[in-house]
C-alpha cells in the first residue's frame, strides 16, 4: 500500500528535532534509517502529520573511543556496525550480531538507533546492548540523562524513553581481561526472526567465569537477561555440569507465551539448546 | 506538501517536486519511467525494488524520495546501459534463471552488488546475499548457478588479461 499523506522535515541538530517534535504536539515521528518507519506508514499502522529526519544530524553519527568507553552514534548503520574495526575490537557482540539482522540490503539503511529505540522483541541489537551492559545517551528538552541497558528495555515497543527524546549514542564498557563472547540465534532462514537468540559476555580468570552476563530475545515480550543462570555460572568452573545447571536455571528467567506457530515448551527448549551451544563455543574460545 | 529534491539518476542530474510520502521506487518509476525498479510487497520484504544509492543495494520502496536528495541512484536500466551486468543478463538467459522475470531485475542489481564486494563468493554467500530476494518461479537453484558462474568467468577473463 502507499503511504498516508505527511510532512517532512530534515533536523538539522537534536535541538531542532526536539523543537520540531514539540511543535507537532504529539503528531510527529522521528525518521532514522525509516525501516521499520517506513513500512508502518506503508501498512497504516500510523499516521503521523510529519516526519522528522534524524539522518542529517552529525551528533549522531561516529564511532570513536572516549575514556575507554565506545562511543556508538545512533545513525551508525547496521552495516557499518558488522563492518567496523573498533566495534569488532571493543563491542564484539554488536559485530558478531549485525550480519543476523535481517538481509544485506536492509543493513544498508538500518540504524543501531533504530532498533534499540524500537525495541522490537525479536531484535538482535536489543539483546546485545543487554549482553554488553551498554549505556544509552537519550537527549530530551531536559537536557541528556544515561540509561543502563537494563534499565532501558520495559516491554514489547517500549523502552525508557518519553515521548520525543531522541537515543544519540550507545557508550559500551570498556573491555576487560580475559574477556570472551557468543552470539547465536535460531532461525528457519537466514535474515527471518529468530525463533530464539541469545548474547553472551563474560570474564574468564584462571579458568572461572569471574563475570557473565546472557540476554535473550525473541523470548517474551523484551530482551532478557538470564539472571538465574548467569547466578549457576558466576564464580565457577565452565563445564559440562556447570552447562546443565545454567540450562535448568533457564526455566526461571524465561517466559515464552504459548503461540500458534510455537508452543512456550519448544521455544524453552531451543533457548536450553542454544545457551549450551554458546557455553560450548565461550569454552574452546577462553 | 511538496518539495524539490535534486538527485543523480543513472548518471543523469534529475530536479522534480514531491510528496514526502512518495517512495524512491514510486518517483523512479512515476516519475522517469524507470519501470524496471519493480515494486512487489512495499514493506522491504521481497526484493523486487533494489536500487544502489551511494553503490550499496537498498529497498526503494523503504526509501522516501525525499530522502534521496543529493544522493546517487543508479537502477537495472542504468547498469544494462552501461554493460555493466551484461554477463549476468546472459548467465541468467542461459541458466533459464527466471521465469516470469519479476524478480529478475533486483535479482541482478543484487548480484552486481554483490560480485562487486565479493568477487568470487562461495554459493552459501551468494544465498546469503540474495536471501532477502523472494523469487517464487525457479527455486533459486538456477540463480545461485547463474551468478557464481558469472564470478568464475569474470575471475578467469581477468587473469587471462593479467
Amino acid at each position: 500500500m502507499k503511504s498516508p499523506a505527511f510532512d517532512y522535515i530534515r533536523a538539522r541538530s537534536v535541538a531542532h528535532a526536539l523543537e520540531a517534535y514539540r511543535d507537532l504536539d504529539g503528531e510527529g515521528v522521528y525518521l532514522a534509517g525509516g525501516h521499520s518507519v517506513v513500512p508502518s506508514l506503508a501498512l497504516r499502522l500510523q499516521a503521523p502529520a510529519a516526519l522528522i529526519d534524524l539522518s542529517g544530524i552529525d551528533a549522531l553519527t561516529g564511532i570513536s573511543l572516549d575514556d575507554g568507553w565506545l562511543r556508538i552514534g545512533s545513525m551508525t548503520r547496521h552495516a557499518e556496525i558488522a563492518s567496523d574495526p573498533l566495534i569488532r575490537d571493543h563491542a564484539r557482540l554488536f559485530h558478531l550480531a549485525a550480519p543476523h539482522v535481517a538481509h544485506p540490503a536492509i543493513r544498508n539503511r538500518g540504524t543501531v538507533g533504530g532498533s534499540l529505540s524500537l525495541a522490537d522483541p525479536a531484535s538482535e541489537f536489543p539483546a546485545v546492548a543487554l549482553a554488553l551492559r551498554a549505556e544509552l545517551e537519550v537527549a530530551g528538552r531536559d537536557g541528556i540523562r544515561r540509561v543502563k541497558a537494563d534499565d532501558f528495555f520495559l516491554d514489547i515497543y517500549e523502552t525508557a524513553m518519553e515521548p520525543g527524546e531522541i537515543l544519540q549514542a550507545i557508550f559500551v564498557p570498556p573491555v576487560r581481561t580475559g574477556e570472551v563472547c557468543a552470539f547465536d540465534e535460531l532461525a528457519r532462514r537466514r535474515g527471518d526472526y529468530a525463533m530464539v537468540g541469545a548474547a553472551v559476555q563474560a570474564v574468564v580468570e584462571a579458568g572461572r567465569l569471574a563475570d557473565i552476563s546472557i540476554a535473550f530475545f525473541s523470548v517474551g515480550n523484551k530482551p532478557t537477561r538470564a539472571g538465574a543462570a548467569e547466578a549457576v555460572l558466576r564464580e565457577n568452573a565452565m563445564n559440562d555440569t556447570a552447562i546443565a545447571a545454567a540450562q535448568a536455571a533457564l526455566d526461571a528467567d524465561l517466559d515464552p507465551s504459548d503461540e500458534p506457530q510455537m508452543p512456550a515448551s519448544v521455544r524453552r527448549h531451543l533457548a536450553r539448546v542454544l545457551l549450551g551451544r554458546l557455553l560450548g563455543h565461550l569454552g574452546t574460545t577462553a | 506538501m511538496t518539495m524539490d529534491i535534486e538527485l543523480t539518476v543513472n548518471g543523469e542530474q534529475v530536479r522534480e517536486s514531491v510528496e514526502p510520502r512518495m517512495s524512491l521506487a514510486d518517483f523512479l518509476r512515476e516519475r522517469l519511467q524507470l519501470t524496471g525498479t519493480h515494486l512487489g510487497c512495499e514493506m522491504g520484504a521481497c526484493g523486487a525494488c533494489l536500487v544502489l544509492l551511494g553503490g550499496k543495494p537498498v529497498h526503494a520502496c523503504l526509501v522516501l524520495a525525499v530522502q534521496a536528495s543529493g544522493e546517487t541512484v543508479e537502477t537495472v536500466e542504468g547498469l544494462s546501459e552501461r554493460g555493466a551486468i551484461a554477463d549476468l543478463q546472459a548467465a541468467f538467459h542461459d541458466r533459464n534463471a527466471l521465469q516470469c522475470g519479476f524478480c529478475t531485475t533486483g535479482m541482478v542489481v543484487n548480484a552486481h552488488a554483490l560480485l562487486g564486494e565479493t568477487p568470487v563468493p562461495a554459493r552459501d554467500e551468494i544465498r546469503d546475499a540474495l536471501s532477502g530476494n523472494y523469487c517464487r518461479c525457479t527455486g533459486y537453484e538456477a540463480i545461485v548457478d547463474a551468478i557464481a558462474e558469472t564470478a568464475r568467468k569474470r575471475a578467469s577473463d581477468a587473469e587471462a588479461s593479467a
